[in-house]
């Protein structure tokens, strides 16, 4: 991403100059150099303060404010056509058993009430004309009923791409068929109008038309927009849809792809875009390659069967994965032996973080790793996350501070309520102290997928370990344990290749890991993905990671100054994949391979030397010519043409519409988050009907609507904290800084609850009560709906019981309702707010108590 | 919020518009403590007036009131200069004041001062205890009288010369009224403590003095303007009303019973309890001055806009002419 | 000494450096300035400054209140509730921060660059080194001086104390640490300047905020800003302390601000104290003289 270069920024879902400020220097840049910069969120923000325009929203009503901005450019064919019809599914004909939200009264074709869930099979593309034979075998699988997107983890066992597509469909390219998604697009969003918006997200027509005069105008050929959104969108349980909702309009404007486009997701913590990428999650493999499921995935073929052979980059997912399985287990994987797939767990269901959470507190998990987290207070429902770990064995923690996921079992809240007693709990906690990032080398991967390698500063003190040791060592005295073991169920981790050189301290060297992560062949490290083998001859850690070492040099260490470069930078770390800067920058260019603009020029064909040439490295087949159309039975990357940049896609197209692979609907569609004090106004349905709750006695959801609870909170982050506050609560220099929880409500709030400025406020869900100073301010507006106000409740969620400030967690108060896709929580939810400060110890419990009775939430948890 | 003083719960100003940030001063407050300051510059006054008087007394031959103003002034010089030490936040690195002579710096010069005339006058009043080194004695009186007056009205530099706007504005007026209280209270403490006969220089040093310190205080009040507001409200104004009174007090006690050693007494006591009064009623408005924002925004705007005007009426004007 | 007021070319020569490097200072755009503090927190980290208290103002997000001994870098926040008309919608006004605009919806929310219903204005404020300093003019130890690059820096082994300082300051910028006894304020990084290195505040600052650098092209920097934003129509952009004709004759580290001085708890228009230091001269030694007048008068007279 290259923001510099965008002349209009939309900010919404995220607090960039607050919790990104770095990266926010380039959105200043950006607005130095002409551009007109957007800030969308429920509060006015140290971002608001220096964009030209803040516009307030409803918490939770973001599809419908950006699907207003999408019939808006669909009604007033403000879309930029060429690119539209060239690049997107667009044309793509959808087969005759859809039915839309406007058939169904809010819900799609496929619903099954029972499970709650959707089967995607009426959301296919008609298949075309004329059939390849791959065509016609993936019709009769899907005509079989074979499952075509996984139960456990749906879109995100198949990462960036999403799902397979069978067939690349039939096109209409004049978009009048009425089946096209161009008019499916445009009937579904026809009822986002400046009106609806305004009665859903509290934003007025004039406001409304602001926005979207300037992202028209900053859009084209000659101009491009950017959006960057994050948790402000992703922690909800229509999260996904909208992210979706941004790229369908981002697309429809032409924005993806090109200098100063696209959408920035703003990663959180440090790495935690290369958390994702070698993931921590439980349902992908490093590179996004999906976990293999239990029921489905018995062998390598059947394994990467769903990919193999698909068109797109995709296609070549046997090389990865074989790579993979070579990076584990080293000469012990074979072809004879399927590279030991079987050595490979087996995915039987969610077990997600929420999952497991609920798993403990009903028994079924015995013992927990929490590294470099503190759910106490970090993660939503603290409660839950507390009862949970008091009813463990064991419980290791790995950190720098003393957290509150170390000491709750003598200190958390539950203590105080009585509801845990200390003598009660039997979970034998571990703490182990955990070397910072100055303590070790190694890198770190930012949000624009860049790594970068941060040599140790100093040395650990005392009894303080990196994790890379931690891990190595106990892997090595795990394997000592066993090594006599002739259990077959031991195998997997006898035979893994554990062979990591250490320094003089016993520090594994970071770099080893790095080239394996890179992969290796026959004449060492591997210099791109397009090197890996399906016969095991190579092997890779992360095959998106391929080229970081290439040339046996680390890239990730390159640190030569931006002003001594262009302006792409590619001498700065390394970018995966293959240290390309921009995705799927084939579309910066025009169908014919030309620039859409001087002005917009980044990648283009040269027709001279045959190759695609520009600033970045072109993320394309480097000689496939734009007139190229592959032979119909061609495979993986020869089968992308030569107008189809999104080459992760199988149809090489950007999804408006998305024919599989989405838990929630082929298309977004505005439903009130869990809890919300208002009706959906666009449907009968009133929340995600896919969304994924936990029915637990400690995880009760206040009803919509509810007098009892009448105003939204959100939660958000401050500058001077870190998230759940075991890096900011414990230094003196920020702890100064904001050295007390408070909450943000507007001047009619506090008039309406007799709130007084500095003084305390106590505020209210079903889930308990916390208390926070309260700040009035004008910055927190109250927002009109149609007839009505309502008030929202900003909550910054970074305290807790230890440190050097400290105070109740906002995290008490959120319930757990999860988006159905990722598995993410809500991070806005319903509440009562009164002043004062909260009653004591059992005393809370009768409190809260009473507010569910009066309510009427039903004890036994989710409704 | 920016406007008017602040915080809700904080007293505002009413009578004049004007805008600052949460009502919190933009100067810091001196954190000369008290009462060690002011007594230091009630002493400074005394000492230095009384070395004056006691060469007077010395040359027309009054030794009771030779004696008294002499031992006076040494004691006033030894307190003023423990105050002064016990002032500083590192005590122990007093003598760093005589490193280097800055005439830029009030304190520096009154270092200067204060040096030579705690030896002089500790000599010339060891002499007059001792009977020894008559000569000397009399030389270093000669002495301490010379830095005598300079010491009483140099600490109206130093207050002056600070940002404090009560203060600073004030510098033509405060060391009259300085020098006033200075000859009100030697004159008054010699009233106090020497036989009637011998205090007729003395008490119309402190007439003279008191009716100068008054009268100065009032014009300094009038030029200050607005500025001169903490005189007149809260505890400097109760101060500063106080010392009037008492300083007004006494000059009347002193000249209606000008004929009676007891209410000569009690005029100098009052004289001198006026002149104390008025180094802590200066001190607390300057530290008021200096607390609210007020007294910095208003008068530096006025100032601001009266030159913008000037320089506008210049450049409109200058057509016209040219 | 130096000259006490005015215009002055090279400050670093008037203080008897024979040939000092360029004079070095801060231009602090605040109208880019995201508020992060980081300037904050590195110059404490680089300074070792103490920790200033744990305190939960309620001044917006300000917690820090003002510059001092051991807070040299101070970000301050204003909210200012204002702009255009507002529609009123019968809500009652109630004695609290934001009272102005309650109820009112349905306004332009423009920021920054155009009219507003809220304006968030953020400034880092820091330590001046006037051209002709105060502080340093009445330190009477010598502790206070001036650097070959023109700034004002305390050094802690002399100074004793006193306090002088603090009250001369027209910024009310240097404070006394209660515990240390001593006075302490921005050293504008001269341990750091000597390695050739930028000072840590600028150094951690995201936007280019705070930029430091030769004070003469700094001022045309800030020129042509305040230029290009007047042209944008930001009308209130103004230098401050920019102007070397100015009370304090410029200031070593000047700012842009979005609003009048006081707003951000500027004085509007500081003048060095020691501009007036003949003045004052003359009157304590005329107010002297008239004291010895009135000793020798006293005396005129006759005994009793
Ligand atoms: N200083 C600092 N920086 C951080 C972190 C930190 O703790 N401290 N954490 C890091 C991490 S882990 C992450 S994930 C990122 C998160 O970065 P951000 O997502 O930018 O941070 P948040 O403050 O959680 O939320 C962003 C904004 O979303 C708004 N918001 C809340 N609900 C909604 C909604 O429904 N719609 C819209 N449009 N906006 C909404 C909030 O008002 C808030 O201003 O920050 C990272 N950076
Ligand atoms: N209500 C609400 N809840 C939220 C959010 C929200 O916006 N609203 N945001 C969510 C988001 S996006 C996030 S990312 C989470 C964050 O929540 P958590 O991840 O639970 O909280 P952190 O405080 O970031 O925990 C990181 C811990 O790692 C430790 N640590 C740092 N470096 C190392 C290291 O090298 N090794 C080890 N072992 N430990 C280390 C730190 O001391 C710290 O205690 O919170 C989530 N929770
Ligand atoms: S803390 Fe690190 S990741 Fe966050 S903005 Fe600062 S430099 Fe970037
Ligand atoms: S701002 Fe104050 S402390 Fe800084 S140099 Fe000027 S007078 Fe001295
Ligand atoms: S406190 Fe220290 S720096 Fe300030 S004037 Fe006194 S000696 Fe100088
Ligand atoms: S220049 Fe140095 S001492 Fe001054 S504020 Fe910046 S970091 Fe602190
Ligand atoms: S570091 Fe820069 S942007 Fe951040 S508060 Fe300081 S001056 Fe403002
Ligand atoms: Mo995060």
């Amino acid at each position: 991403m290259d923001l510099q270069n965008a002349d209009c920024i939309l900010i919404e879902g995220s607090n960039m100059a607050e919790a990104h400020p770095v990266g926010f220097q380039w959105v200043m840049e950006a607005k130095k150099r002409g551009a007109t910069v957007i800030h969308v969120d429920p509060r006015f923000t140290r971002t608001s303060a220096v964009a030209d325009l803040h516009v307030p929203i409803r918490a939770g009503s973001d599809i419908a404010f950006l699907g207003g901005l999408v019939n808006h450019v669909l009604s007033n064919d403000l879309d930029f056509r060429e690119y539209v019809v060239a690049y997107t599914n667009a044309a793509n004909i959808i087969t005759e058993d859809f039915a839309d939200t406007e058939d169904l009264e809010g819900l799609f074709s496929g619903w099954d009430p029972e499970t709650k869930r959707y089967d995607p099979v009426s959301w296919h593309y008609e298949p075309p004309a004329r059939m390849s034979d791959d065509d016609v075998a993936n019709i009769e699988d899907v005509q079989d009923g074979e499952p075509v997107s996984h139960e456990a983890a749906q879109s995100d066992t198949h990462g960036s791409g999403g799902s397979p597509l069978p067939w690349k469909g039939r096109r209409d390219e004049t978009l009048q068929h009425p089946r096209c998604v161009f008019q499916i697009l445009k009937r579904h969003f026809a009822r986002y109008t400046p009106h609806m918006v305004e009665e859903t997200c509290g934003i007025p027509a004039s406001e409304f038309a602001k926005v979207a005069d300037a992202l028209v105008a900053n859009s084209g050929r000659e101009r491009t927009t950017a959006f960057c959104y994050a948790v402000g969108w992703t922690h909800h349980s229509t999260g996904a849809q909208m992210i979706r909702t941004s790229a369908i309009l981002q697309t429809l404007l032409g924005n993806i792809g090109r200098p100063g486009g696209g959408i920035l997701a703003l990663r959180g913590h440090a790495s935690i875009q290369g958390s994702t990428d070698i993931p921590t999650l439980f349902n992908i493999l490093p590179g996004y390659i999906p976990m293999p499921l239990a029921p489905l995935h018995q062998s390598l073929d059947a394994w990467v069967e769903d990919d193999e052979g698909k068109a797109g980059f995709w296609g070549n997912i046997r090389s990865y994965s074989v790579s993979l399985l070579k990076a584990y287990w080293g000469d012990a994987a074979t072809a004879e032996n399927d590279f030991c797939f079987d050595y490979l767990p087996r995915l039987t269901g969610d077990h997600s973080t929420y999952a497991t959470v609920k798993s403990m507190i009903d028994g079924g998990c015995k013992g927990y790793f929490i590294v470099g987290e503190n759910p106490a207070v970090g993660s939503a429902n603290g409660k839950m996350q507390r009862l949970g770990m008091a009813n463990l064995d064991w419980l290791v923690v790995r950190d720098l501070q003393m957290i509150e996921s170390a000491t709750f079992w003598k200190d958390g809240p539950e203590i105080e309520t009585g509801e845990l007693v200390t003598e009660e709990i039997g979970t034998e906690v571990f703490f182990l102290p955990a070397a910072t990032h100055v303590e070790k080398s190694g890198s770190f991967t930012q949000t624009q997928r860049m790594l970068q390698w941060r040599d140790k500063a100093v040395e650990p003190p005392g009894d303080c370990r990196s994790e890379l040791q931690f891990y190595v060592d106990l892997g090595n005295r795990i394997r000592e344990k066993l090594a006599d073991s002739t259990d077959e169920m031991d195998a997997p981790v006898l035979e893994l290749a554990w062979d990591y050189p250490v320094d003089e301290t016993g520090e594994p060297d970071g770099e080893s890991v790095l080239r394996e992560v890179n992969g290796t062949g026959p004449d060492g490290a591997v210099s791109s993905y397009l090197d890996l083998k399906p016969d095991g001859s190579t092997a890779c850690g992360c095959w998106i990671y391929a080229g970081v070492y290439a040339d046996e040099v680390n890239q990730a260490r390159r640190r030569k100054p931006h002003w001594e470069q262009d302006q792409v930078a590619a001498e700065w770390g390394w970018v995966w994949p293959a240290n390309r800067r921009i995705l799927y920058n084939r579309a910066s260019a025009a169908p014919d391979g030309t620039p859409w603009s001087e002005r917009k020029k980044y990648v283009w064909w040269d027709p001279e030397q045959g190759r695609w040439v520009g600033k970045d490295v072109p993320d394309f087949v480097p000689d496939r010519a734009p007139d190229h159309t592959p032979a119909p039975d061609a495979h993986g990357p020869d089968a992308i043409g030569g107008q189809d940049p999104f080459v992760m896609q199988t149809d090489g197209k950007a999804w408006l519409f998305a024919p599989l692979g989405v838990a929630d609907g082929p298309l977004p569609a505005h439903y009130e988050p869990a809890e919300s004090p208002v009706a959906n106004p666009l449907y009968p349905v009133q929340s995600n009907p896919g969304r994924r709750s936990l029915k637990t006695p400690s995880n009760p959801i206040n009803p919509s609507r509810s007098e009892v609870f009448p105003y939204v909170f959100t939660t958000y982050r401050l500058t001077e904290h870190h998230t759940a506050g075991g890096m900011s609560r414990t230094l003196p220099y920020l702890t100064e800084l904001q050295p007390e929880p408070f909450c943000e409500v507007s001047p009619r709030l506090a008039r309406e609850r007799g709130l007084v400025h500095g003084e305390w406020a106590t505020i209210i869900s079903a889930r308990t009560a916390i208390e926070a100073r309260v700040l009035v301010t004008d910055r927190l507006r109250s927002l009109r709906l149609g007839d009505r106000f309502v008030e929202q409740v900003g909550l910054p969620y970074h305290w807790g019981g230890n440190g050097l400030s400290t105070g109740d967690s906002a995290n008490d108060l959120v319930n757990v309702t999860m988006d159905p896709n990722v598995f993410i929580q809500d991070k806005v939810g319903t509440c009562d707010v009164q002043p004062g400060r909260r009653p004591r110890g059992p005393a809370l419990v009768e409190y809260v108590a009473q507010y569910r009775r009066r309510a009427g939430v039903p004890e036994e948890g989710d409704l | 919020m920016a406007r008017g003083g602040g915080r809700a719960e904080q007293a505002m100003v009413p009578d004049v518009e004007f805008e600052s940030y949460y009502g919190r001063p933009i100067l810091k407050e001196p954190v000369w403590k008290t009462p060690d300051v002011p007594l230091y510059l009630f002493l400074g006054g005394l000492g230095g007036a009384s070395a004056l008087l006691a060469e007077g007394a010395a040359l027309r031959g009054l030794p009771a009131l030779e004696r008294t103003t002499r031992l006076v002034a040494a004691a006033c010089a030894a307190g003023g200069t423990v105050f002064l030490i016990h002032d500083l936040g590192r005590p122990e690195r007093f003598l760093h004041m005589l490193r280097v002579l800055k005439p830029t710096s009030p304190l520096s010069v009154g270092s200067f001062i204060l040096a030579p005339f705690a030896t002089l006058s500790s000599v010339a009043a060891g002499s007059q205890l001792t009977g020894l080194f008559p000569r000397l004695g009399r030389l270093a009186g000669l002495g301490a009288a010379a830095f005598g007056p300079p010491l009483a009205t140099y600490t109206a530099a130093l207050f002056a010369d600070t940002a404090v706007p009560i203060w600073h504005e004030a510098h033509r007026e405060l060391p009259f009224v300085f020098a006033g209280s200075g000859a009100a209270a030697a004159g008054g403490l010699a009233m106090v403590l020497v036989p009637m006969e011998q205090t007729g220089p003395a008490w119309r040093m402190a007439v003279v003095g008191a009716v100068a310190e008054t009268a100065v205080v009032e014009v300094m009040e009038r030029r200050l303007d607005m500025l001169a507001e903490p005189y007149s409200k809260g505890f400097a104004g109760r101060l500063m009303r106080s010392a009037r009174l008492l300083t007004l007090s006494g000059v009347g006690l002193a000249v209606l019973g000008r004929r009676s050693q007891w209410w000569r007494r009690a005029a100098g006591v009052a004289l001198v309890a006026g002149s104390v009064t008025t180094r802590f009623g200066v001190f607390e408005g300057g530290m008021e001055s200096a607390r609210d924002p007020k007294y910095v925004v208003v008068p530096q705007k006025a100032r601001k806009a009266a030159r913008e005007s000037a320089r506008w009426a210049e450049r409109t004007a200058a057509p016209r002419t040219g | 000494m130096g000259r006490l007021s005015g215009p002055l070319h090279d400050v670093a020569q008037d203080a008897g450096y024979e040939q000092p490097p360029p004079r070095m200072g801060f231009f602090t755009d605040t109208s880019v300035c995201i508020g992060c503090k980081a300037c904050e927190v590195a110059c404490k980290e680089w300074n070792e400054v103490p920790e200033d208290g744990y305190l939960l103002t309620g001044m917006s997000y300000d917690n820090t209140q003002a510059l001092s001994a051991s807070t040299w870098r101070h970000v301050a926040f204003v909210e200012k509730a204002d702009g255009p008309a507002l529609t009123d919608l019968g809500m009652p006004g109630v004695g609290l921060p934001g009272a102005a605009t309650a109820g009112t919806v349905h306004e332009d929310q423009e920021t920054a660059s155009g009219d507003s219903a809220v304006r968030w204005l953020m400034s880092s404020d820091v330590c001046k080194h006037c051209t002709h300093a105060a502080c340093l003019d009445v330190c009477p130890t010598g502790s206070l001086f001036r650097t070959e690059f023109g700034t004002v820096v305390v050094q802690p082994d002399i100074c004793n104390g006193c306090g002088y300082c603090i009250p001369a300051c027209p910024y009310g910028v240097i404070g006394k640490r209660e515990d240390d006894g001593r006075a302490f304020k921005c050293t504008l990084c001269y341990d750091r300047l000597k390695e050739g290195q930028k000072p840590a505040c600028a150094q951690a600052c995201p936007t280019e905020s705070i930029q430091f650098g030769e004070l003469d092209v700094l001022r045309e920097r800030a020129d042509a800003r305040l230029a290009e934003l007047h042209a944008q129509g930001v009308e209130v952009a103004q230098l401050y302390g920019r102007d070397p004709e100015d009370g304090v004759g410029g200031d070593g580290a000047f700012f842009l601000l979005l609003d009048e001085p006081e707003v951000y708890g500027l004085p509007p228009d500081p003048v060095v104290t020691t501009r007036d230091l003949g003045s004052m001269w003359r009157h304590v030694g005329a107010a002297a003289a008239v004291l010895v007048g009135v000793g020798i008068a006293s005396f005129a007279g006759k005994r009793g």
